[in-house]
């Protein structure tokens, strides 16, 4: 029964192409089915994966699909199903979100077909990703993912600018492709196939053990974005309509995050407590790194792509923590980071998908991403601004949002360390610790600029001026959706966190510990004593909090606000070019983490009439850009380019001397034969 | 009768804040050769301020009227977890420390986004500082306080209070880096000298007050309230976590009474030493806080690593 | 082996050796020279309370006369030459500004850890106070030499050289229980003679090189550019 809701989620997708293409070729058929198959596709993913979650086991299946002597092997775990539930969630609110959103693109018959058909196939990519049971299911799963969102990424080709981010997205995907290829490839060479449970059972050595991990977290960091290898993000999220890009932050990321934790926690026999080392300083860079190039871009989009980088990263940071107290058998503690790892990527999932869905809504009303163009948006869009909060509030883990748990989970994982014997890891994970702290502060610097040069303040330009709140009810539902999850799972965390603990259990073979409570009211992941939460009587407290003071400051009938002009100072004219900018708000940091960026700054003063004190007009350009272009990529570009250079000799464009290496390489044939 | 004693705990919080500030102008004012104002002069100030018609911008947003409120109940939130007279109390388990410092970022989170709602030069700037300035405090506040809950193995403010209670008096090396460091950040925090002036409407030193320029009326008082709070907390916090002894652990009327007045001798002591420390020191640079809040940072750090080094060898 | 479980005067020696430490990271990290030369002063007042605490505690009287040793020198006698001498040259409002000031300071962090693990091996075979105030003293000295490489004023050449011996002392002073009185008192001689000769090369190289920036002295190289 479970397995069939997960094959028809599989199948509504593609069908949801295919009407897309059938719309194409018979215009009588109603182009809404589309985005319905989606809808449907999305719900009964969400009702697989709940399904799996509350009654965990561990469903298998052979389809004979492909080559005849090679079926696929699907496999329907706790573990899939609950990336299931995050892909389900966030496709089942697009689905709302796509026919208004989309209706630029719905006059031209061919374009929504190509959308529409490359969306459906994303998306069964990525729920095939997660039920492959070998490995060559779940490269062909993967290479779907990768190709139908590279067609997405390039959808808007018409500008060469995006032309080249999506062929940079292709070219990492690819390379990415490669390096799981290879990993698996390691492993099945000490293993009697490709499916998994011949992968589980293989005997391999130390070194090999290693080197298979190194290159899957080069393959499915690539994908996951983890620095240094996150530059694809932030140039082909911009570029993707904005329901494709909440998909491919919200969600593929998330696959690619699957993809690390089954081989990692699952295929490789045993974990080290060295790897978990690797993750924590990669995750720790990662985290570090995205939020202070997030806080310095422009384009909303960008920004929320270099966002997702730091998430990924506190996401790995917490893995490694796990994986460290796995390989010290501390499995309960293992349990405990595990559990704030995912249910991190599950609240990343839910808040990155409708600030996106957000930005896409602005850039839908205004036709503007460049931040420092918006602004005053609150009275001008109120309902998309309270759900836009909602997000940034979130994703800044205040406390009664569901970052905060998450991250409140990190923490408690992190402290744990006393725990451990070895002193290398007991001076690092506090070190990382700390590194935590600071993105956490950094991200909601980060995100009060977002919101408040958005939405607050006077409009900067006259499309900011003229906007309007949307119309449609299904745009305003998607968003609605997520920002109600995640108040919901911000004040009731355990309903999640107890369907996670089944997949500790699957995984690890260990839940939390027994004197922790996961109960309605209380969250003690440890033990009572040493660490509790309660949401619902800290949102009990504030409401009585504020209501008191709010009655008792309102009850005077003559202290009605009064509506005055902004004080100016007395000099006059105050211009909405007054304003803070982003460049401005984020001055000092930039300034205090100089060493981090590149950064071009350049200040032109024109004078007046050969005078050098009257100046007539200050010209100030500002380019930040990410070190690992200079330090990493164009050296290997370079590379590569030369060492093209030199394969490219043997074109001489003289067709005697093709045929000679034809002779050439007969005669090596012959001689390599006999 | 716990959750009783539990709110009116609150409630003193609540109240006496006003009057530590009160209390600080005093000293400072004494030490400067000045005539100090009535003690009780902040809560008429308060009282004044609610009396009066707010006046807000035309071009506020609803986000401005509500910002006071929020920061209120968060820090009338966060005084409800950390201990003043006594420890085990029911609220107390209901957030731990993280939270507490999470409370504190949903205010100063609201407070910046209400600095940047008018859309003037003033309002930005100070949003603009205050986020750099807290996301720098942040980290070193936390590490200083986990140097705490590690040694108490419970991120619970009022259980790691009570070990050390229990302990008796133990000198730890890793205890001296975290009471400098929480100084400094509470320093920093609260926006006192040297970082930020509470009494300075200079364009170029502002931070906390250029956010609530505009701010009027009712408004004003609830965040001038909350500010006074927010130094109390932390006065608090330093006095009750680094010396907790006389705390009451059981909820009798005398060790109630005893617990209020030893919190209040040592408020006291804070309060003379801080009035001390600014009239002594000068206000620095902008971009001289981040050394001194990155020396917090690792004077945190240091204290960790000493918790974790020096003083459970394994 | 957990504080808890120890009696005070570990407990005290540990946190004086925590202090320590931290006053080496405090030169580290100081631009200015008055200030280098008062947390130096600072480190030495440190020194000469660990002193008089152990003497108290194991009731050896000889260390009182180290402790008043101690102080005299590196309290009082050398810090107020040094300063004397920096008021003199006028160097007292240079500000050297320390390139990769965050670079210098994690690293002094790295080095603090790496005494831990050096140190780990004998961690079974003595005493916690041992391995802490081994460790301590020894990153004091990797920290002193830190100081040389990253400063270029000789004053602070000199403060570090001397806090490398602050630590070496420290270490004789927590783990043997002070060294025999001869020894002592050499090495306080040694110090004196040191810190008076430094007085004198002070004046010679600034008078003929005109600074103390021993990044000047370059010159001296062999080969010419």
């Amino acid at each position: 029964m479970i397995l069939f809701l997960a094959y028809s989620a599989v199948l509504l997708s593609f069908a949801s192409g295919g009407i897309a293409l059938a719309h194409l070729y018979k215009s009588d058929v109603n182009k809404q089915w589309v985005f319905w198959s989606l809808g449907a596709s999305g719900a009964m993913a969400i009702f697989a994966g709940l399904g799996e979650l509350v009654n965990p086991e561990i469903r298998l299946d052979t389809l004979n699909l492909g080559l005849p002597w090679l079926p696929w092997h699907v496999h329907f775990d706790s573990l899939s199903a609950f990336f299931y539930l995050v892909i389900g969630i966030a496709v089942f609110a697009v689905s709302f979100y796509a026919p208004h959103y989309t209706h630029h693109e719905q006059k031209n018959a061919q374009n929504f077909a190509v959308l529409s058909l490359f969306t459906g196939l994303f998306i069964a990519g990525m729920l095939l990703v997660l039920l492959a049971d070998d490995a060559f299911m779940f490269m062909i799963a993967w290479e779907l993912m990768s190709v139908a969102s590279y067609f997405l990424v390039a959808f808007q080709h018409e500008n060469a600018a995006n032309r080249r981010a999506a062929f940079l997205y292709l070219l990492m995907a690819e390379v990415g492709a490669l390096f799981i290829i290879l990993a698996f490839g390691v492993v099945a060479s000490f293993a009697d196939g490709f499916t998994f449970d011949a992968l589980r059972a293989s005997t391999l050595s130390t070194t090999w053990m290693s080197i298979a991990f190194v290159l899957a977290l080069l393959g499915f960091g690539m994908k996951a974005g983890l620095v240094p290898i996150h530059v694809w993000l932030p140039e082909a999220h911009p570029v993707a309509p904005s329901h494709i890009s909440a998909l491919m932050s919200g969600v593929m990321l998330k696959v690619a995050l699957y993809g690390l934790i089954r081989f990692c926690f699952d295929l490789l026999p045993e974990v080290h407590w060295e790897w978990g080392v690797v993750l924590l300083v990669v995750g720790t860079v990662s985290a570090l790194g995205g939020i202070l190039y997030a806080m310095m871009q422009q384009n909303l989009k960008r920004l929320l792509a270099y966002s997702s980088v730091e998430n990924i990263g506190v996401i790995v940071m917490v893995l490694g923590l796990s994986m460290i107290f796995l390989a010290n058998d501390h499995q309960e503690l293992a349990a405990l980071g595990l559990l704030a790892a995912l249910f991190h990527a599950f609240n990343h999932a839910l808040f990155k998908n409708l600030l996106f869905l957000g930005a896409g809504m602005i850039h839908h009303q205004t036709h503007e991403l460049n931040i420092d163009m918006l602004g005053g948006l609150i009275k001008r869009m109120p309902k998309t601004s309270v759900l836009f909060l909602i997000g940034c509030m979130s994703i800044s883990s205040l406390p009664l949002f569901n970052g905060f748990v998450s991250e409140w989970l990190a923490f408690q994982t992190a402290l744990q360390v006393d725990v451990l014997d070895n002193g290398v890891l007991r001076s690092l994970i506090p070190v990382s610790a700390a590194a935590l702290a600071l993105t956490a502060a950094l991200a909601a610097a980060c995100f009060v600029k977002v919101f408040g040069l958005i939405f607050l303040g006077v409009p900067r330009s006259r499309h900011a001026e003229k906007a309007k709140e949307i119309e449609d009810k299904g745009m305003l539902a998607a968003p609605a959706l997520l920002a109600g999850l995640c108040f919901f799972f911000g004040i009731f965390p355990n309903v999640m966190l107890n369907l996670i603990n089944n997949v500790a259990q699957q995984l690890l073979g260990s839940t939390l510990p027994p004197q922790g409570e996961l109960s309605g009211l209380w969250l003690a992941p440890v033990s009572a004593q040493q660490a509790s939460y309660s949401a619902p009587l800290v949102l009990i407290g504030a409401l009585i909090a504020a209501g008191v003071c709010f009655w008792v400051l309102r009850r005077n009938p003559s202290t009605v606000t009064r509506i005055a002009p902004t004080w100016d100072c007395g000099f006059g004219g105050l211009t909405p070019r007054m304003q803070y900018t982003s460049s401005a708000f984020t001055m000092p940091l930039r300034r205090i983490f100089s060493p981090v960026f590149l950064i071009d700054e350049k200040i032109e003063k024109t004078m007046r009439e050969h005078t050098t004190m009257n100046v007539a007009e200050v010209r100030y350009t500002l380019h930040i850009q990410d070190h690992s272009w200079v330090r990493l990529y164009q050296p290997v570009e370079r590379g590569v380019n030369r060492v093209a250079k030199q394969v490219g000799r043997i074109q001489t464009g003289n067709i005697r001397t093709y045929l000679g290496y034809s002779l050439a390489t007969l005669i090596l044939l012959l001689w390599v034969v006999s | 009768m716990n959750w009783l004693i539990a709110i009116l705990q609150t409630v003193l919080f609540v109240a006496l804040a006003p009057l530590l500030a009160g209390f600080l102008k005093f000293c400072k004012c004494r030490l400067q050769n000045r005539k100090a104002p009535s003690l009780l002069q902040p809560y008429r100030d308060l009282l004044k301020l609610t009396r009066k018609q707010p006046v807000i911008s035309e071009d506020a947003s609803w986000l401005f009227c509500l910002a006071p409120y929020i920061i209120f109940s968060s820090m009338v939130l966060a005084a409800t977890v950390v201990p003043l007279i006594a420890v085990d109390l029911p609220t107390s388990a209901s957030a731990d420390v993280i939270v507490l410092v999470g409370f504190f970022a949903f205010a100063r989170f609201f407070i910046a986004l209400a600095g940047l709602d008018i859309g003037t030069a003033f309002g930005g700037m100070g949003s603009s500082r205050e986020m750099t300035i807290s996301s720098l405090a942040e980290p070193a506040m936390l590490m200083a306080v986990f140097t705490l809950t590690m040694t108490a193995s419970t991120t619970n403010l009022s259980g790691a209070i009570g070990h050390v209670l229990n302990e008796g008096l133990i000198l730890r090396p890793s205890f001296v880096f975290a009471l400098f460091a929480l100084i400094l950040v509470a320093i920093a925090e609260t926006g006192r000298i040297p970082v930020d002036n509470p009494t300075t409407h200079l364009e170029l030193t502002m931070i906390h007050e250029a956010m609530i320029l505009e701010y009027s009326g009712r408004h004003l008082a609830l965040i001038e309230w909350a500010s006074q709070l927010k130094f109390m907390l932390y006065g608090v916090l330093i006095a009750n976590i680094f010396f907790p002894w006389g705390i009451a652990e059981s909820f009798g009327l005398s060790a109630l009474g005893y617990g209020l007045l030893v919190i209040v001798g040592k408020l006291i002591f804070l309060c003379i030493f801080l009035a001390f420390a600014e009239t002594a020191v000068a206000k620095m640079r902008l971009f001289r806080v981040q050394e001194y809040l990155g020396f917090a940072y690792l004077l945190g750090l240091l204290g960790m690593l000493s918790h974790i080094i020096l003083e459970s060898t394994r | 082996m957990n504080i808890e479980s120890q009696d005070f005067y570990t407990q005290a020696i540990l946190s004086m050796s925590a202090l320590v430490g931290l006053t080496s990271f405090l030169m580290l990290g100081q631009g200015r020279l008055l200030r280098l030369i008062f947390v130096f002063a600072v480190q030495g007042l440190l020194l000469t309370l660990t002193t008089s605490l152990a003497a108290y505690s194991l009731d050896n009287p000889h260390l009182y006369i180290s402790a008043v040793l101690t102080f005299a020198l590196k309290v009082v006698f050398i810090p107020w030459m040094l300063h004397k001498q920096v008021l003199a040259m006028n160097m007292h409002r240079d500000v050297e500004a320390l390139k990769n000031n965050t670079a210098v300071m994690l690293s002094g962090a790295s080095l603090m850890v790496f005494s831990y693990y050096v140190l780990q091996p004998i961690i079974h075979t003595s005493s916690m106070i041992m391995l802490n105030a081994l460790a301590v003293s020894l990153s004091v000295v990797l920290l002193g030499l830190m100081l040389m490489i990253s400063h270029r004023q000789a004053v602070a050449h000199v403060v570090g050289f001397m806090s490398i011996e602050n630590g070496l002392f420290f270490a004789a002073i927590v783990a043997t229980n002070g060294m025999p009185m001869v020894v002592e008192l050499g090495v306080a001689f040694d110090v004196l003679v040191a810190a008076i000769l430094f007085g004198i090369f002070f004046l010679h190289i600034r008078t003929s090189i005109d600074s103390l920036d021993v990044d000047l002295m370059n010159k001296l190289h062999e080969v010419d550019k």
